[in-house]
């Protein structure tokens, strides 16, 4: 298996000016100035995507991504068109966009791709996509913002995007589009005359790039309530960039960071930031906040005045959404282990049992934890009639829940010790199988065996269970 | 000269499912019908003022959202694709209209005059809102009277929303000075919604109406409020409610169409006309007239 990652990050500002007048004032051509150096630091990385979050790309229904493989038109800011116009012509990865819009779905996001000539790409994303790719070289994915979504789905936004990244072995770097401070004069300013819009302003937005140069990403994370509240206009979209940016690299707070340029743009703070992956040896998480694996709120409000005619009965257990049985919270007993971050039990057990240096785990599937969907699909429906599955899916979510039950435990995956395989068709399934373990806990090398059996209580193909180090 | 003249002023919202419901040759995607009570609304509308003569429309829409100031197109003719970024499933017009460029400038003048910020908008480049050309399309779906185009201006969200309504009730006096010095017949539309809390997930068939109904009951009792202010000629309680109405509805009003509309009718103290309510995607929208021609100016 091929696994990709995220390996570098970018922060760059929306408005036109440093495509169409960084002529016209200093501060503008130094902000255009740090946008061609962050282009050429992607073109050496040897990145093969670029991942654009605009923040001037509202959308409503779930978040939208950008499916269309060559998006062209031509760009008029709505406040900014005596500037000029931006002609584009954009190389999107579709397969990326699509592969990312499943998973999004799979972790329980509203998700949908658009591809329609003519649509109006947002000028943050036209902005970036312009001055950080040039020649096209490097095919890009574009996200929107949502106008309701809070922490936790921009959170799963950034996660489902990096299953997508490791699993198809890309070289990815994402982008935030946006402003800092984003308060701009309301009245026509010389350009020359242009500065952050008041004091209170700059020293937020400067407080925000100490923060980021020091690569404390995941703290300005956790301020972007703060920050809304203290510096941005209080429009339906809020301060959501930092969310999404900092779960894309694992809500980490010892990057390495640097700021290539801050400037006001017509008021508003405009900052070119780099950060990079390489551990800085600084920056702990000073608070946190729940590390939310999959979206479980409410979206379904077209339904919801159904549902309330159909359910009149009380205290029915938590609706299990798949196929299958009942879920169980999991038992508590001495040394037991549990996590919301691992699929609800099937039965009256815990997710794991700690004794002395070792941990025990119950038998692990692929179901995801909150939803219990099941990458790569059930093996049946309903009915039991056999549907198509991904044995290598299955198997590699197999492995990540293993990874967040002994994480919760304080132990890792590098420390399973012995490992007995469940498959339901080892004729279909067994090399797949084996390719991810090669991959992944084959790399770890513990013990192994693998048993061909009859069936597992829900509609999957495989199941582990495993000892560990603690 | 003959002085200018407001024949009438509407509440004309824009939700692009109007125009898909309809299936016009200028939108790319088909639907099977939908919203028909709203599209009837408009249709009634339409008849309402057939026979009433008029030169020009002048049309806000929240859609064009500018900051710095408040713009107006500035060239005679548009012509684009407008693709809506949030329903582009189901909005994807052509387009081609006329500006009336004279009105545009004179309206713009005054409201420089009156203390706003403005600026013309001469790109040719410029693609037209969706907001504007939905509520241009329901209104007027031959396209053959030029119209002016006002941006709005984000002061409820830069300010406040007493801000907006200063600012706005200026833009409309301003609006209704020069349409009256300009000696133009014209035909006023905010283009807005009432309460503005969409749902967000979509039915499979987006027209399937089994699916559509307002987001809660806050919101309803907040539009029928609003209604009954209109159907009363209550306006001044309107523009007295607005706040409260724009925050706790989450109304498309923070756009200050509704206020200016409002103030270039000069407070109407006359009963308007109800035409059509319904739900669009949870949003609440009325298309409601304002006779002007009934009621002679001056006479309130
Ligand atoms: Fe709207």
């Amino acid at each position: 298996m091929s696994s990709g990652e995220l390996i570098d990050s970018f922060v760059v500002p929306v408005h036109p000016h440093t495509v169409l007048a960084p002529e016209k004032n200093e501060g503008w051509g130094r902000l255009r100035q740090a946008y061609d150096l962050a282009a050429k630091r992607i073109e050496e990385s040897g990145a093969d995507l670029l991942i654009i979050y605009s923040t001037t790309w509202p959308s409503i229904i779930g978040h939208q991504i950008q499916a269309d493989p060559n998006p062209e038109w031509v760009m008029v800011d709505h406040d900014f068109h005596d500037l000029g116009s931006i002609n584009y012509s954009f190389n999107i990865d579709a397969d990326f966009a699509h592969a990312w819009n499943k998973s999004n779905k799979e972790r329980g996001l509203q998700s949908r791709t658009v591809a329609y000539k003519g649509f109006p790409i947002d000028v943050g994303s036209v902005v970036a996509l312009t001055l950080l790719n040039p020649d096209n070289k490097i095919p890009a994915v574009i996200v929107s913002s949502n106008v309701y979504s809070n922490r936790s789905e921009t959170t799963v936004l950034a996660k489902a995007c990096l299953d997508v990244i490791k699993s198809t072995g890309r070289k990815a770097v994402a982008v935030t589009a946006m402003s800092l401070s984003n308060r701009m004069f309301t009245e026509n300013i010389d350009p020359k005359d242009d500065k952050i819009h008041s004091l209170k302003d700059d020293e937020w937005n400067r407080k925000i790039l100490e923060f980021l140069n020091e690569g404390r990403l995941e703290d300005v994370s956790q301020l972007s309530r703060t920050i809304h509240r203290q510096i941005r206009v209080q429009k339906v979209v809020t301060f959501k960039p930092m969310w999404w940016l900092s779960a894309m690299n694992e809500n980490r707070n010892n990057l390495t960071g640097e700021v290539l340029a801050y400037e006001a743009l017509n008021g508003a703070g405009g900052a070119v930031v780099h950060l990079n992956p390489t551990p800085s040896g600084v920056g702990d998480k000073e608070y946190d906040e729940d590390d939310v694996e999959v979206f479980a709120g409410e979206r379904g409000v077209l339904d919801t005045h159904l549902e309330s005619d159909e359910t009149n009965d009380h205290n029915q257990p938590s609706k299990n959404t798949n196929q299958g049985p009942e879920l169980w919270d999991p038992t508590e007993a001495e040394g037991s282990v549990n996590t919301d971050s691992a699929p609800k039990p099937v039965g009256a057990y815990p997710h794991a049992r700690k004794v002395g240096d070792l941990i025990y785990l119950s038998g692990v599937g692929p179901r995801q934890p909150g939803t219990n969907a099941i990458p790569g699909g059930p093996i049946h429906d309903s009915s039991g009639a056999p549907l198509e599955y991904d044995i290598k899916a299955q198997t590699q979510a197999v492995i990540d829940n293993i990874t967040r039950i002994l994480e919760e435990a304080g132990s890792s995956i590098n420390n399973v010790l012995d490992v007995t395989s469940f498959l339901i068709d080892m004729d279909r399934d067994f090399a797949g199988y084996n390719e991810v373990w090669a991959e992944t806990l084959g790399k770890v090398g513990p013990t192994r065996t693998t048993l061909a059996i009859r069936a597992l209580p829900t509609p999957i193909a495989v199941e582990m269970k495993v000892i560990a180090k603690a | 000269m003959t002085r200018g003249e407001i024949v009438a002023g509407c509440l004309a919202p824009h939700p692009p499912h109007l125009v898909y419901a309809e299936n016009p040759p200028q939108n790319e995607p088909t639907a099977e019908g939908g919203w028909e009570q709203l599209r009837w609304g408009y249709e009634r509308l339409r008849d309402s003022l057939s026979d009433i003569d008029y030169d020009v429309i002048v049309v806000l829409s929240p859609h064009w959202q500018t900051y710095v100031g408040t713009h107006f197109l500035g060239l005679p003719h548009f012509k684009n694709l407008s693709v809506d970024p949030v329903f582009p499933n189901l909005f994807r017009y052509n387009y081609d209209l006329n500006i009336d460029v004279d009105l545009s400038k004179q309206i713009c003048d005054k409201a420089k005059d009156a203390g706003l910020t403005v600026k013309m908008m001469n790109n040719p480049d410029f693609r037209i809102d969706y907001g504007t050309i939905t509520t241009g399309h329901m209104f007027n779906p031959k396209w053959d009277k030029p119209m002016v185009v006002i941006s709005s201006n984000r002061s409820s969200a830069y300010y406040s929303v007493d801000v907006m309504q200063e600012m706005m009730m200026e833009l409309g006096k301003a609006t209704r000075d020069a349409i009256l010095d300009s000696g133009k017949k014209a035909v006023v539309l905010a283009s807005n919604s009432l309460s503005h809390r969409h749902f967000t997930t979509e039915s499979e068939v987006p027209e399937d109406m089994s699916k559509e109904h307002i987001t809660s009951h806050a919101m309803h009792l907040w539009d029928m409020r609003m209604i009954e202010y209109m159907r009363t000629g209550q306006s001044q309680r309107i523009i007295d409610e607005m706040p409260e109405f724009t925050e706790q509805a989450i109304a498309e009003s923070d756009g200050g169409g509704f206020t200016w509309l409002l103030s270039t009718l000069d407070i109407p103290t006359y009963p308007a006309i109800l035409h059509g309510y319904g739900t669009i995607i949870g949003t609440g929208n009325a298309i409601v007239e304002w006779p002007v021609y009934k009621h002679k100016e001056g006479e309130k």
